[in-house]
């Protein structure tokens, strides 16, 4: 494997089903009365998140200390990022102290990449700015197989803010990876430039989108977006965009509704979707440690475990 | 008086329609004939140029940044001429975004006085359309005039609001100054980074449409005409830009344009690789598409396109490493741009050598109206040397400009600048040359 997880084109085909595979064991050890095996022990993880999170935040903090790793978390409003220092410093400051691995939650695209020329720990990118989250995205295919058994040939349609989102990005890399049929949609002016040459169908025309879908996968809308007048306002959205109990019945009758959260009810998603019999929202968020314990596992050199 | 002959040379001037072997006299600061066989005394330095070197009208640079006033950690006068020099440049325009802006006497004398003190390429100071660049007052445009300005900008920002344009060119008309613009419809802008398209949207970087620039192109050339005045549309980037020129010419409109060396050799593929998020390929205007780059290559070709001029555009290295949303826009390209230029545009064929010597050096002194462009007799003796066949490797570290953001570091390329004379004086010889001056 790649040193560092950027994106998930650092992953080829066979190391997603590696991943994935190794999810299955990683979520055993959540089932034990005692959540924790010894592979990470004596590392030194460090959790630089300059942005707020709970659950991506939490689920990697768990799956580190359920590896036995020691995790130092360091976040903007607690250190010396508000005196000004740059990201370069910061990074080269945290390097001094050896950490194996850096997990970076970033505003801004591409950060990843410059810790990665400066650090010589492994990088895992927890979100940079709207670039990509590679590990929701390995924690949405897991989630995905665990009722569809299989990606590949699966309808997925995603819905929302595409052009600010890097939960999209990720998912489409991965998902056309592993050959799913993959729809977009969402208002135009939310729509990224040239987005089809990422291997998906554009529409936006939600009722055609979600038709026979076998994955539905809402995006968050933010309440910021009708300033630089990309929506209405956020009635609208629902109305045109939003994901309703009617809307979903035009997909498949086993269809799975996901969200990466957290969820705007009643904007994005309607309540009694979010809560209903079709969604597997809660089940992202336990996958997720186990997906991110995988993640490290692997990055720091896949040792045996027990 | 001091007097050098530069004999056995390729002499390529087209303002006088020359391109062949001819022997050229310089006396003190002008040069005194041109010819064949020309006679020589015990006083005369005579230099033999080696066979393949080409001698021509000095190279102007008519858009540089040199940051002095105020951001002299970037770059000085001095670095900045010196780095001009060494990239073959006997003359350079520089912007007045400086700190403080160059919106009057004050400043424009201030850089005079530091070239002088330089005493390398000449620099011909550009001042502002507006008081401190802010788009809402003219700027005092004939004192800039009288202290030694050759055009107006607010490079850096667009010139702000129609009204202002039209005003400027009105105004700037009266002493026949250009009005150069750095087209952007800012509102199309907004926070963008990069070219919108396929690569910016993968990589998560906001873009900016061509639109944003040919916009204010079409809105600048209409006001052209409406005024009767001159702009020039700095740096483009976009095809659709070159066709609101192309129209407006055709209109009769007195619109020049230039481009860039990396504008006509770079896309915006280079955000992805080979190095993901390089801060050093992160300009405004942005590189744009292949088919862009492939639309002003079309235009130089077919002389559409007026100047080259490199945005010379220095950035300390801390600024430059940082988050790529956060990094100042710009590169370096003074030391760059005449080996881009026969590596990637003569010796492909796109223009001829002495079509690109138009570019470089008789279409920017027609536009800004300054002595140059020619090897006439009586003319500065403003010359460059190059040498079109110079294995040249792209050094940033052993640049001459403070600065090293440039994303041609390591590049191998064919063609670079044997020696530069500045009114007749020796100002650059490259070591790694034969020739002695």
């Amino acid at each position: 494997m790649k040193k560092d997880l950027l994106s998930i084109s650092d992953l080829t085909t066979d190391e997603i089903h590696l991943v994935l595979d190794t999810t299955e064991a990683m979520r055993e050890i959540g089932q034990r009365p005692i959540k924790k095996v010894p592979t990470l022990r004596g590392r030194t993880v460090v959790n630089l998140f300059y942005e707020p999170s709970t659950r991506t935040r939490t689920s990697f903090e768990i799956a580190e200390k359920r590896l036995s790793a020691d995790t130092l978390n360091i976040s903007v409003a607690s250190s010396s990022v508000l005196k000004g220092e740059t990201l370069s410093d910061t990074a080269k400051n945290i390097e001094a102290m050896s950490p194996d691995m850096i997990v970076l939650r970033h505003a801004s695209s591409g950060a990843g990449h410059l810790l990665s020329r400066i650090c010589r720990s492994r990088i895992i990118n927890a979100g940079d700015g709207l670039h990509e989250h590679p590990t929701q995205a390995l924690l949405d295919a897991f989630t995905i197989r665990e009722h569809k058994k299989s990606i590949a040939g699966l309808k997925v349609t995603i819905v929302g803010d595409l052009l600010h989102s890097r939960v999209l990005r990720s998912n489409v890399l991965l998902l056309t990876k592993l050959g799913a049929e993959v729809w977009v949609s969402g208002p135009q002016t939310l729509v990224p430039a040239g987005i089809e040459r990422m291997g998906v169908r554009v529409s936006t025309n939600i009722d055609l989108a979600v038709a026979d879908a076998d994955v539905i996968m809402m995006l968050r809308i933010q309440q910021e977006r009708m300033h630089g007048a990309f929506i209405p306002s956020l009635r609208e959205y629902f109305s045109v965009f939003g994901m309703t109990k009617a809307r979903v019945e035009r997909a498949k009758p086993d269809v799975i509704i996901m969200h990466p959260g957290p969820m705007n009810r009643g904007v994005e998603i309607a309540s009694e979707v979010a809560d209903g019999p079709y969604s597997v929202i809660l089940e992202q968020v336990a996958n997720g440690v186990a997906v991110r314990m995988a993640v490290l596992y692997l990055l720091a050199g896949g040792a045996e475990v027990d | 008086m001091s007097k050098r002959l530069l004999r056995g040379a390729r002499v390529v001037d087209p303002a006088n329609g020359r391109d062949g072997a001819f022997d050229v006299l310089i006396e003190g600061d002008r040069i005194a004939r041109v010819g064949r066989d020309l006679p020589i005394d015990n006083e005369t330095t005579v230099v033999d140029v080696p066979g393949g070197f080409v001698v021509c009208p000095g190279l102007i640079d008519m858009h540089v940044h040199l940051r002095e006033p105020g951001q002299e950690h970037k770059e000085t006068v001095a670095t900045g001429t010196s780095a001009a020099v060494a990239g073959g440049f006997t003359a350079v325009a520089c912007m007045p975004n400086t700190s403080p802006v160059n919106d009057n006497a004050g400043v424009t004398e201030y850089i005079l006085k530091k070239a002088a003190e330089a005493n390398l390429a000449r620099v011909y100071p550009i001042g502002a359309v507006s008081r401190g660049q802010k788009g809402e007052q003219l700027a005092d445009i004939a004192e800039l005039r009288q202290a030694g300005c050759v055009a107006i900008t607010d490079d850096g920002h667009p010139v702000a609001t129609a009204m202002l344009m039209r005003r400027a060119l009105e105004y700037a008309g009266m002493f026949n100054l250009p009005v150069i613009d750095h087209c952007e419809e800012q509102t199309l802008t907004a926070d963008g980074v990069a070219h919108e398209g396929f690569h910016a949207s993968a990589l998560g970087l906001r873009g900016i449409p061509g639109e944003a620039e040919s916009i204010m192109a079409l809105r600048d050339i209409a006001l052209a005409e409406l005024t009767r005045g001159v702009v020039h549309i700095a740096h483009m980037s976009a095809r659709q830009t070159l066709d609101a020129v192309r129209w407006g010419k055709s209109r009769g409109a007195r619109v020049t344009c230039e481009v860039t060396p990396h504008h006509v050799i770079l896309t915006d593929e280079m955000l992805g690789a080979p190095v993901a998020y390089d801060t050093n390929v992160k300009m405004n205007p942005p590189l744009r598409e292949a088919a862009d780059r492939d639309a002003l290559l079309a235009g130089l070709a077919d002389g559409s396109v007026d100047v080259i001029a490199t945005d010379h555009a220095p950035h300390h290295y801390d600024e430059k490493q940082v988050e790529f949303d956060r990094a100042p826009f710009g590169i370096t390209g003074l030391e760059t741009a005449v080996s881009l230029c026969f590596d990637r545009l003569v010796h492909p064929g796109v223009v001829s050598l002495a079509r690109l010597i138009e570019l470089l050096s008789v279409n920017p002194a027609r536009i800004l109206n300054v002595k140059g462009g020619t090897l006439s007799e009586g003319a500065p003796a403003d010359i460059s040397i190059l040498a079109p066949d110079m294995r040249v490797t792209v050094d940033a570290g052993r640049m001459r400009s403070k600065s090293k953001n440039t994303p041609f570091d390591g590049w191998t390329l064919r063609g670079g600048v044997a020696a530069t004379i500045v009114g007749g004086r020796v100002v650059y010889t490259n070591e790694g040359v034969s020739l002695q001056m």
